[in-house]
């Protein structure tokens, strides 16, 4: 039975130094558990080369030893349960040895039962040791498992942190991109107010000359009556001083005089509305939707055109057509925007007669025709046509995009028909379409809601 | 003397009816007057050799006044009438021009109707 309690004693003692590690953890363990090692190799060679009985005891001391201090001592709590797996062979070892010791006899009738006894409890041992050895393991995986885990939960925030510092980085870069975009979206906003500025300004300079014209004929007017209304009245106290007073001829005098007057209010006013429609013109306020006489308007913007035109080219020469519905009505429109569309409409119509005149076709007579007219209760149209050179269908995709022009550099802003077709479809919610013949002829029709 | 005035102002009929109303009572002058250069060779070929002075304006929408003048003075029956410019651009192209094409006269506006009536007289 030595062999036994030295392979308990050496194995137990190899359990306990790799559980608890004790050659790092406790090195003062570690030295006592190599000496009971020693001891138990000593004691296991004694056994072999001394026949003697104390050995037994000696046995039995090292194993209650060993499991008493498992069991009571704190370093060695994880071990603590050795004893459940040697304590029943050590009880009944030491059970058989005190009773051999004290009754030889009794022993001897129980010594069977106790040898099975001793048999089962080693079983128990190797049994639990088994186990135990495979709990071990079965923790150990575990534990590797949950390392491993960490690992990659540690592996896993730090790719998280990284991918966050990206985000944050790729935002950061979004974010300016969009700012710089905001920047660029605000300066095209600006420039594009700039243009459509200019684009008002160059036409303002387009209807400079005819505004001149224009003013200066009712301003004649103006003048004129009221001179020859001094005139009307020198007679006038002429006659009245006269012996034979010729009633007839005063009053003729009188009425005329009226008439003057009235002339002077009518161009006076012609005057005012041509500076009003000038300023509004230039006016960069947004301006309001009024019910408005489109004939008027037709008729006032086709005259200003047509002025401007022959102010800078004096060859320059058109029959004007209007023809107007009377039964046209006020619309409601944004009228210096609508003049916009109308003047860049005829000034384009002028630009077509003129470039075909050139061409010195016999007996060619330019001529604009714009007419007026209502379709429905809900709808009108402004017709502007002319007999000019048409439009090539190459281009005819083309000209309600901004910057595109047939005329040369620095004649065309290439903004007319882009702007005209913005006012017509999105300020007013009407549409701007075209029918054209090349060689031939170009007609433009406005048709807006009432 | 019968003078045809040419201007698609029709305002300007008052006003010459006003301006010259002591020679019209008198009838030193009859005044006739048309709305265009169109309406004015019309009326020329309706009253041949009537009108021995033309006034006309230059700029006006369809015919011009020198397209008029070119018209008359190359095809109207002898002797041809005298032809007067008016026009609201003083400028010297169109001067010359008409001129060339035989205006017996040039005046700018806005007319100076005493210088007119001196013109006027001085034709007679």
């Amino acid at each position: 039975m030595e062999l036994a309690s030295f392979l308990i004693v050496f194995f137990m003692v190899r359990y306990i130094r790799t559980s608890l590690q004790t050659a790092v953890r406790f090195p003062e363990w570690e030295k006592i558990l190599v000496i009971v090692q020693y001891a138990a190799s000593g004691l296991l060679a004694a056994d072999v080369f001394l026949d003697s009985s104390i050995t037994k005891w000696l046995w039995h001391i090292l194993l209650l030893g060993m499991v008493g201090a498992a069991y009571l001592l704190k370093d060695f709590r994880p071990v603590r349960n050795v004893w459940l797996a040697v304590g029943p062979y050590i009880l009944v070892s030491l059970f058989k040895d005190i009773a051999r010791l004290i009754d030889s006899d009794f022993y001897k009738s129980i010594s069977t039962v106790i040898e099975i006894a001793e048999v089962f409890t080693l079983v128990w041992l190797i049994a639990t040791w088994v186990s135990t050895q495979r709990q071990q393991k079965a923790l150990e995986k575990e534990r590797l498992k949950r390392l491993q885990e960490e690992e990659q939960s540690r592996i896993i925030a730090g790719q998280n942190v990284m991918l966050e510092q990206l985000v944050a980085e790729r935002t950061a870069e979004l974010t300016r991109q969009k700012e710089e975009l905001e920047q660029t979206l605000t300066e095209l906003k600006a420039t594009q107010d700039q243009l459509i500025q200019r684009e008002k300004m160059a036409s303002l300079g387009e209807l400079t000359a005819g505004i001149a014209h224009e003013i200066q004929n009712p301003l004649n007017f103006v003048n004129n009556f009221s001179e020859v209304s001094v005139e009307l009245i020198e007679e006038l106290k002429e006659e009245r001083r006269r012996e034979d007073r010729d009633i007839e001829l005063e009053e003729e005098l009188l009425t005329d005089l009226t008439q003057n007057l009235q002339k002077i209010t009518h161009h006076g006013k012609r005057a005012d509305s041509i500076v009003k429609g000038m300023l509004q013109h230039s006016r960069t306020s947004t301006p309001q939707r009024e019910p408005t006489d489109l004939n008027n308007l037709a008729d006032e913007y086709l005259r200003l055109a047509y002025h401007g035109l022959r102010a800078s080219d004096k060859s320059f020469n058109a029959t004007l057509i209007m023809d107007f519905d009377e039964h046209l009505g006020k619309v409601s429109v944004v009228p210096q925007d609508m003049g916009r569309v109308l003047l860049n409409l005829f000034t384009n119509a002028f630009y077509a007669t003129e470039q075909k005149r050139k061409t010195g076709l016999a007996g060619y007579q330019p001529t604009v025709q714009v007419s007026t007219k209502r379709l429905s209760d809900e709808q009108i149209e402004i017709r502007v046509r002319d007999n000019g050179c048409g439009i090539p269908k190459t281009v005819l995709n083309k000209i309600y995009q901004p910057f595109f022009t047939t005329k040369p550099t620095g004649q065309g802003t290439g903004l007319g028909l882009s702007l005209s077709y913005d006012i017509v479809t999105k300020g007013h919610g009407g549409a701007l379409t075209v029918e054209t013949e090349e060689g031939e002829f170009t007609e433009f029709i406005i048709q807006l809601p009432t | 003397m019968k003078v045809l005035v040419v201007d698609d102002e029709t305002d300007v009929q008052i006003l010459f009816e006003q301006r010259f109303r002591r020679e019209i009572r008198a009838g030193e002058l009859i005044f006739a007057f048309a709305h265009s250069g169109e309406k004015a060779l019309a009326y020329l070929n309706e009253h041949p050799s009537e009108y021995v002075l033309i006034l006309s304006d230059i700029n006006m929408p369809g015919m011009s006044g020198l397209e008029l003048l070119r018209l008359i003075k190359t095809t109207y029956p002898a002797p041809p009438p005298v032809v007067m410019m008016i026009t609201a651009y003083g400028d010297s192209e169109s001067h010359d021009q008409a001129m060339q094409l035989g205006a017996d006269a040039f005046l700018t506006k806005p007319l100076d109707f005493n210088n007119l009536k001196e013109k006027l007289k001085s034709a007679l």
